[in-house]
């Protein structure tokens, strides 16, 4: 019975990631709005162990439970409906007591603290089953990365459940902004993908822009004007030193993002009024030309494999998806429908392309597949732009910019199936996120 | 009297925007808002401008408010409009008189465009303007360029009425050569 439903959930999932539409004609956009019914699901607080004090213990339970209920996948049985209170982590479960306020997944766990070591154990139950969903797993780690273990459960219940790879022990890379419209300050900051442990990695003495993680997530590429011109710089996350990689004299450089490898790094560099991509590796600051148009051709971005690239360029008159291999030479376009398409990104799973478009005077955040077809707008407003993909590939993470004098920008996400639009909590107004890898 | 407080409105603007400016480029770019104070009392000048002030031509106050640093482009253009060509006219006469002087050219979009290609079109503008200016032999090498993209606006409602004003390449003198 159970089984039956996370089943019928995985499909959901595998649904939503894809619904089926009948394409006749020209390319038609819908702004999806599928609906799912979330699981309903139970974590008490953690049992306390040796050591381990009981607000840690139900801290933990409360990150767990924002992680999993913030998909708009799950929807948490309130604690004081509980029947069964979990004082042991190894005495069996009263399924009855699950069943009968229909928590269809009961989480338990346990937390220990020997030192400044932190120990968190957890189980996953299919309640209507009766039966554990996979093994008990426990982590080990430092007291002060507690939500870091929270995490780790979610992302190891969340993937049992929906058979998806998980995405809550990340972090976002963003630009922090302060000040009025048209005096803003920017500085670079890393958080944690829902917002928490905030860390300012710049100052906000020159304007930053579009900052992009490295694959491990040790480094980040980032527009800056400090020298009065804006060049791509890279800056260790580690020990927050920055280098400038490319200082030509007369150019501009921007858009940096990193080649899967790691070491190949991919920019815009404008030269006279023409703006081309170039590629640099890292290590020698050799460059090589990959377009030769005299249009606007910026926003590269690798496939995961690394053997294509799709950017952006108006050599059609308006910008456009294309994509080339990765050596550079013929590009195909893959944006056909009205409107002007921008900063396409590949998707971690190669499957799909989140991009920017415009059209109507209304901005939004759209997926389509790499060859163009099935496109889906997520979102509309004002003024959406640039997203950045979840490590799981599900999640879409953007800028969206409120009109007026006392326009602001702040961080969103959305779930691929366009359900689940939120704002992400940031300190104060932020734009243009970098969603980093997995820990 | 209506004319007079436009006049005082309008230069007092000037010497704010003037001042905002020296902040953002450094005490090379000059421009003597007291003089324009002067002005403001109605003090008659009979020994002429005050040197640097907004009356003496050869100042770069005397560029920005009376031969005009800045044009205005289309939605999504980069291609000089004939009001433009004719600011640029006066930029380059006054370039070349001035041949002690550098210009850096600042391109800026509206809001109405993605941060990166943004960047491009302000970059595109800013050229524009420098290539018309070699057309009128200005030396490539007193003229730099760069873009702001939509980063800096100057008007800041979401409407037509500042869109407009922010699609623009402003020429921003700097002393050089010879200070």
């Amino acid at each position: 019975m159970m089984m039956t439903r996370l089943l019928t959930l995985i499909a959901a999932l595998v649904a939503l990631a894809f619904p089926a539409t009948a394409q006749n004609g020209p390319l038609r956009i819908e702004i999806t709005e599928g609906v799912v019914e979330p699981l309903p699901y139970a974590v008490p607080d953690f049992v306390t162990e040796s050591g381990g004090s009981g607000e840690m213990a139900a801290q933990l339970a409360r990150v767990v439970a924002d992680d999993l209920t913030g998909t708009g996948l799950f929807r948490e049985i309130p604690r004081d409906a509980h029947i069964s209170q979990v004082t042991s982590f190894a005495s069996p479960v009263q399924f009855a007591d699950w069943k009968a306020i229909n928590a269809q997944a009961l989480i338990t766990g346990a937390v220990a603290v020997n030192g400044g070591q932190l120990v968190v154990k957890f189980r996953v139950y299919d309640v209507f089953a009766g039966t554990e969903l996979g093994k008990g797993l426990q982590f080990v780690g430092t007291t002060d990365g507690w939500r870091r273990m929270a995490h780790k459960v979610a992302d190891a219940v969340y993937s049992r459940i929906t058979g998806e790879g998980g995405y809550f022990d990340s972090r976002v890379v963003f630009v922090s902004e302060t000040g009025p419209k048209d005096e803003r300050l920017k500085r670079l900051a890393v958080m944690d993908y829902d917002g928490a442990n905030v860390q300012y990695l710049t100052d906000s003495s020159s304007i930053v822009l579009a900052p992009r993680f490295s694959p491990s997530g040790d480094r980040v590429l980032y527009t800056s004007y400090e020298t009065g011109f804006p060049r791509i710089h890279v800056l260790d996350v580690g020990n927050v030193q920055s280098t400038i990689l490319e200082n030509r004299d007369g150019d501009m450089s921007f858009a940096p993002r990193f080649a899967p490898d790691g070491r190949t790094v991919i920019f815009s560099l404008t030269k006279g009024s023409n703006t081309d991509i170039f590629t640099m590796d890292i290590n020698s600051r050799q460059t090589t030309q990959l377009t030769t148009t005299p249009s606007i051709e910026t926003a590269p971005s690798y496939s995961p494999d690394g053997r294509s690239i799709v950017f952006e360029s108006d050599r059609s008159g308006t910008q456009q998806l294309y994509i080339m291999p990765a050596g550079g030479g013929d590009a195909q376009r893959i944006s056909f429908g009205p409107g002007r398409y921008g900063t396409p990104v590949w998707s971690p799973r190669g499957d799909l392309i989140a991009f920017t478009k415009q059209n109507g005077g209304r901005f939004h955040i759209g997926v389509m597949r790499t060859d163009g077809s099935e496109e889906r707008l997520l979102t509309a407003s004002f003024l959406d732009e640039g997203p950045t993909w979840a490590p799981n590939g599900r999640v879409i993470m953007f800028t969206r910019e409120t009109q007026g004098a006392s326009g602001e920008a702040s961080l969103y996400s959305v779930d691929i199936s366009g359900r689940n639009l939120k704002k992400v909590r940031t300190p104060g107004a932020a734009s243009d996120p970098s969603w980093g890898p997995l820990q | 009297m209506t004319r007079l407080n436009t006049a005082l409105m309008l230069s007092a603007a000037l010497a704010v925007s003037a001042c905002a400016n020296a902040s953002r480029f450094g005490p090379d770019y000059g421009n003597d808002g007291g003089a324009n104070a002067g002005l403001n009392s109605g003090a008659p000048i009979s020994t002429g401008p005050v040197p640097g002030s907004a009356q003496d031509p050869r100042s770069p106050a005397y560029f920005q408010q009376t031969v005009g640093d800045r044009v205005l482009f289309p939605v999504d253009q980069s291609t000089l409009t004939a009001e433009g060509r004719a600011t640029l006219d006066g930029q380059a006469q006054w370039l070349l008189t001035n041949s002690d002087y550098l210009a850096v050219i600042e391109g800026h979009a509206d809001e109405q465009g993605t941060r990166e290609y943004n960047l491009a079109l302000g970059a595109r503008r800013a050229n524009a303007v420098r290539e018309y200016l070699v057309s009128k032999g200005i030396a490539a090498s007193r003229l730099k360029f760069l873009s702001y993209g939509k980063e800096r606006p100057i008007a800041i409602c979401s409407e037509e009425a500042c869109y407009a004003q922010n699609r623009r390449a402003v020429t921003i003198i700097s002393a050089g050569l010879t200070s």
